[in-house]
């Protein structure tokens, strides 16, 4: 399979369970889905349905107990923890539902803080955050600090920084959960145009307004997939 | 991810909590400036004592006339004469495996006069062993003759500040000065000594023949009979237990005194080099509990970093998750703290070296110690407060490198 033509994610029987003392609780129990390049896929289940253990897997945060899965055609579920870093880096973009900024830090050097870890000299981390906080239209507060910036504001600066890498996947984890409705259909927007532009985003939400974005509905229940709608 | 930039990050991290920063390095700096003071003080007393033995000539022994108490009145050491030029002879002749040398001398003081200009000083009556016994030279002229010492010729030659104080920069070789009237041709001229423990200068000198100072200057004439001097300097043999050759010579002159067992002494019996032993000793306990304050507060200081470091980790846990989320290695997180630490101990340890040295020059300001700052004692220290830092930041650094990225970035 051509790398070009592959899925961007493809999973088999994905499954993670953690051990709670004597019982084995089940997180997710074989999950097996495709995700095309440039696909906007919404995410939603209720608490416990294994939305946020999927997420983590997709985003390499975590190792699955069993089954396998792919990222841009290359198996990731046997990776090393180094390797998994490395693969973040330069792969994945994450949105949170706080933000997640370093406090205390300017939004340059916030958005340039992935850079930092692939080993580039300063001066084109911080081109690189420019342009982007140019693209997320925040060129004027490049020397705020998040205590000096509205939530919105500070939810463009955490999209800036999970693009400056240039991810193939972004993964937003509830990413208006923390916004007012206006505010969260701008960030809604944003994503969107992203995604137009060609970035794949994988979006966790439990508000059906938001998750409207999307192409394409994944819902979970229990540790599965229950449907898949678009 | 390169130093400079950890090291950047370390430094803003230490920023944010200024004060509890600064609490944080107190340990370490209390004892790096501890550990400068204690080498300061301790190889300024060393090297003081060292210069003491150098200049009073090395394992000097003395013994002086009067024992320290005699017959319930007491006399100054040397004032009274028990001990004669014989018992300087007999002490070289018969204890040679314990003494290398022993020299008679005559004390006697007064005015000196040398053309228009006077001096008051200390003279002394010697023979030519005083000079290989106290390691003293000349800077100009000669040591005396055997012939001058036995015909008590009026020949002298001065200590180093008597010549300048008389002559100035002219040289004193072959000119006439006179002491209680008698006049002496200047022969030669000590060289430079400094000044004894006691910090008396050792050059305000002159040294003339023992016969001269008997019979012409002191013109005592019991003392001629008796042959009695006031003092005798003993050399001990280089390698020489210095209380064995003590003890001998103790008993060699009670023998000689004709003392009775249970009989005080009536002699003085001083050993110098024992004496700055002991000096050097009780500035060796002073460097002693230096260390141990030193080392406690090193301890305690680590073990403060150690604990803020923690509490550091604790606070920053979600930075660790997001870190790891945008691709920090376990190994980079590693390093960050433990530069974090490093460089609180090294803030710290710089701090006490500055704070050390000066309390080692106000010490010895105020104390009169001798100091002796060395850069090599100073790397040591700052090294030791790296080391702690890097010893006591470690487990911390593991935590943070070892957290779940999931877990931190679920932390609230």
């Amino acid at each position: 399979m051509a790398k070009e033509t592959a899925p961007l994610i493809r999973t088999d029987n994905l499954a993670k369970h953690y051990r709670l003392g004597e019982t084995d609780v089940p997180a997710l129990q074989g999950v097996t889905l495709e995700i095309a390049r440039g696909e906007f896929v919404a995410v939603m289940g209720p608490s416990g349905s294994g939305k946020s253990t999927f997420m983590n897997l997709l985003g390499c945060l975590d190792q699955p107990s069993s089954g396998r899965y792919w990222l841009d055609a290359e198996e990731v579920s046997t990776l090393s923890d180094d390797a998994l870093s490395t693969l973040r880096n330069r792969k994945l973009g994450f949105v949170f539902q706080h933000f997640n900024l370093l406090p205390r830090t300017s939004a340059l050097d916030n958005v340039a803080l992935p850079l930092l870890y692939r080993g580039l000299p300063a001066n084109e981390r911080h081109a690189q955050a420019a342009q982007r906080l140019g693209q997320v239209g925040l060129s004027a507060r490049m020397d705020h600090h998040p205590a000096q910036l509205s939530g919105g504001q500070q939810q463009r600066v955490a999209i800036a920084r999970a693009l400056v890498g240039n991810p193939s996947l972004l993964l937003a984890d509830e990413p208006t959960g923390a916004l007012d409705t206006r505010t969260g259909i701008e960030i809604m927007a944003l994503l969107q145009q992203l995604n137009q532009e060609g970035i794949t985003i994988v979006l966790v939400t439990h508000e059906h307004d938001i998750a409207a974005y999307a192409d394409r509905i994944i819902h979970f229940r229990d540790g599965r997939v229950v449907s898949a709608s678009s | 991810m390169n130093f400079l930039a950890t090291f950047a990050i370390a430094l803003k991290a230490l920023r944010v909590n200024k004060l509890r920063s600064a609490l944080t390095m107190l340990g370490i700096i209390i004892g790096v400036a501890a550990v400068i003071i204690m080498i300061a003080v301790g190889s300024g007393a060393r090297a003081q004592v060292e210069a003491q033995i150098r200049s009073l000539g090395a394992n000097l022994m003395m013994v002086f006339s009067a024992s320290p108490s005699f017959t319930g009145a007491r006399s100054a050491a040397g004032s009274t004469h028990t001990i004669s030029e014989d018992d300087a002879y007999a002490i070289a002749r018969e204890l040679p495996d314990v003494v290398a040398g022993a020299a008679p001398a005559l004390r006697g003081s007064g005015q000196i006069v040398a053309g228009n200009s006077n001096w008051s000083t200390s003279f002394y009556g010697v023979t030519p062993e005083y000079f290989d016994v106290r390691e003293w030279g000349l800077a100009e002229g000669r040591f005396f003759e055997a012939a001058e010492i036995n015909g008590a010729a009026k020949v002298v030659i001065l200590g180093k500040t008597v010549a300048a104080n008389l002559f100035g920069d002219m040289s004193p070789i072959d000119q006439v000065i006179r002491i209680r009237t008698v006049p002496l041709t200047v022969i030669g001229v000590l060289a430079e000594k400094g000044q004894s423990p006691g910090g008396s200068d050792l050059d305000d000198v002159v040294l003339m023949p023992i016969t001269t100072a008997r019979n012409r200057v002191l013109g005592a004439t019991a003392l001629a009979k008796s042959r009695s001097v006031g003092s005798i300097q003993i050399k001990i043999r280089e390698g020489a237990d210095s209380k064995l050759a003590e003890e001998r010579t103790r008993e060699l002159l009670r023998q000689r005194h004709r003392l009775q067992p249970g009989q005080d002494d009536d002699f003085t019996l001083r050993n110098l080099t024992e004496i700055l032993q002991t000096r050097e000793e009780s500035s060796r306990v002073m460097a002693l509990l230096l260390a141990a304050v030193a080392s406690v507060s090193l301890l305690v200081g680590g073990i403060g970093i150690m604990n803020i470091m923690l509490v550091s980790v604790t606070e920053r846990t979600r930075e660790i998750g997001l870190r790891r989320a945008v691709g920090a290695r376990s190994g980079d997180i590693l390093r960050q703290f433990l530069i974090e630490a490093v460089t609180l101990a090294l803030i710290g340890g710089l701090i006490g070296v500055l704070l050390g040295s000066g309390g080692a020059q106000l010490i010895g300001y105020y104390a009169g110690w001798p100091i002796a700052l060395s850069a090599s004692a100073t790397t040591l220290a700052v090294s030791f407060a790296a080391a702690i830092g890097i010893f006591f930041g470690y487990y911390p650094a593991r935590k943070a490198a070892h957290m779940s990225p999931i877990e931190a970035l679920r932390h609230e």
